[in-house]
């Protein structure tokens, strides 16, 4: 015993590591957040927090529940496979409040143009136009139904302006 | 411990199924998602894409990215018939009006090419991340933690692809989130969404009866830069050689 008479010094010095490795432990479990590592080096929660964002596009499911004439017009049409909001942009907000929240009816002459201006650049099989020389500033919904656009494939083409019920 | 063949029958499925239940979790939200079910990736179809610069407002609008930054982009190529290895690349504000015309007739060949994250299965840059800000989620998708994140754009130099920035006034890292509010929702993403000849197409490899499979068959489909084994998941079909 008498080789551990002189060692009080160490006991304190390997007292003093413990105590620091407690204040470490306790701070760790303080700072870092509970769901860290629940599915790897990352906070866990930080996914339900991604998931829980808000939607704006509601999805053509959503508006076909509504808009059901304009649904089965367009099945039979070429525009079969175009969503709803793809021209008519984002209208989470209309779905979620269709009293209040009136979408705006998108202006045909810069919509229509977008996909259907010609340009060499555009797969061949597309069809393209040159809007200025193929109508000559008539809108194109004179002659087309946006949610059927070949011209004799829907009787209705006055559809187009009823747009909604 | 004798471990038996007969024991190792039973222990090995025990455990798969054990595995899956660690594996599988519902983030808040969307009680019915599953996240051991799915493993999401992206077709993009290249002889399908018009450059109309529909994906590019829509994930704008449906992400709030700031503007002069882009989660997804079109970029246009002009690979000359002569020059093979060098084409000419443009991607007037991200594509989102849209693309100058080409006159009939011109030579080369031109085409469009929407670009994204490639949600890479093992993505450079979540590797690079000295925090554990982002990471590849059971499900497979590269995310940010935001509130984690330090900003030190680590990552955004790691992507081989590009495809992140530092937000300009929340000033962390961001990125296109595959749409994960709405994927998790049973939604498709919003490029896919307002896609008007389906270019886009949300694909989930886990689940069987998904038309990506078939088509993985039917089609020779490129990931980017292969040569860099990040195991992207954004599948190009018909992609031109020129593109990097």
């Amino acid at each position: 015993m008498s080789s551990l008479k002189d060692a009080g010094h160490l006991f304190r010095f390997a007292g003093l590591f413990v105590l620091l490795f407690l204040v470490f432990l306790a701070v760790r479990s303080y700072v870092v957040p509970k769901s860290f590592g629940e599915y790897g080096h990352y906070r866990g929660a930080a996914i339900g927090e991604i998931a829980a964002r808000p939607v704006k596009f509601a999805g053509h499911q959503t508006c076909e529940t509504c808009h059901t004439d304009i649904a089965d017009t367009k099945t039979k049409g070429a525009h079969a496979h175009v969503n709803c909001e793809a021209c008519h942009g984002a209208l989470a907000a209309h779905a979620d409040d269709p009293a209040n929240v009136t979408p705006v009816k998108p202006d045909t002459a810069v919509l229509c143009a977008r996909c259907h201006s010609a340009s060499a650049a555009k797969p061949t099989s597309f069809p393209q136009v040159d809007p200025a020389d193929h109508s000559g500033g008539v809108p194109c919904e004179t002659c087309h139904n946006p949610h059927s656009p070949v011209i004799g494939s829907d009787s209705t083409p006055s559809a187009a302006k009823g747009g909604s019920k | 411990m004798n471990i038996s063949r007969r024991h190792l029958l039973v222990l090995l499925p025990a455990a798969a199924v054990a595995w899956k239940h660690v594996l599988a979790g519902s983030p808040q939200d969307s009680p019915n998602y599953q996240m051991s079910e799915h493993w999401w990736g992206m077709l993009i179809d290249i002889p399908k894409c018009i450059g109309c610069g529909n994906c590019v407002r829509a994930c704008q609008a449906e992400n709030d990215v700031p503007d002069g930054f882009f989660r997804t982009w079109v970029e246009r190529y002009h690979r000359s018939d002569i020059h093979l290895e060098s084409p000419e690349v443009i991607s007037p504000d991200g594509g989102k009006e849209g693309f100058p015309a080409v006159a009939a007739g011109e030579e080369g060949k031109y085409f469009f090419v929407p670009k994204m994250c490639n949600h890479c299965a093992d993505s450079p840059c979540t590797q690079v991340c000295p925090v554990g800000a982002t990471f590849v989620a059971p499900d497979g998708v590269v995310l940010i933690d935001q509130k984690y994140c330090l900003g030190c754009a680590y990552c955004v130099q790691a992507c081989p692809y590009g495809c992140r920035y530092i937000h300009p006034t929340k000033k962390v890292a961001d990125k296109c989130t595959l749409c994960y509010h709405r994927i998790t929702k049973g939604l498709t993403t919003a490029c896919c969404e307002a896609c008007p000849t389906g270019a886009r197409q949300l694909a989930d490899l886990k689940n069987p009866n998904d038309p990506i499979h078939e088509f993985l068959k039917a089609h020779d489909v490129q990931v980017l830069k292969p040569q860099m084994a990040t195991g992207a998941k954004a599948f190009y079909n018909g992609l031109d050689g020129s593109v990097r």
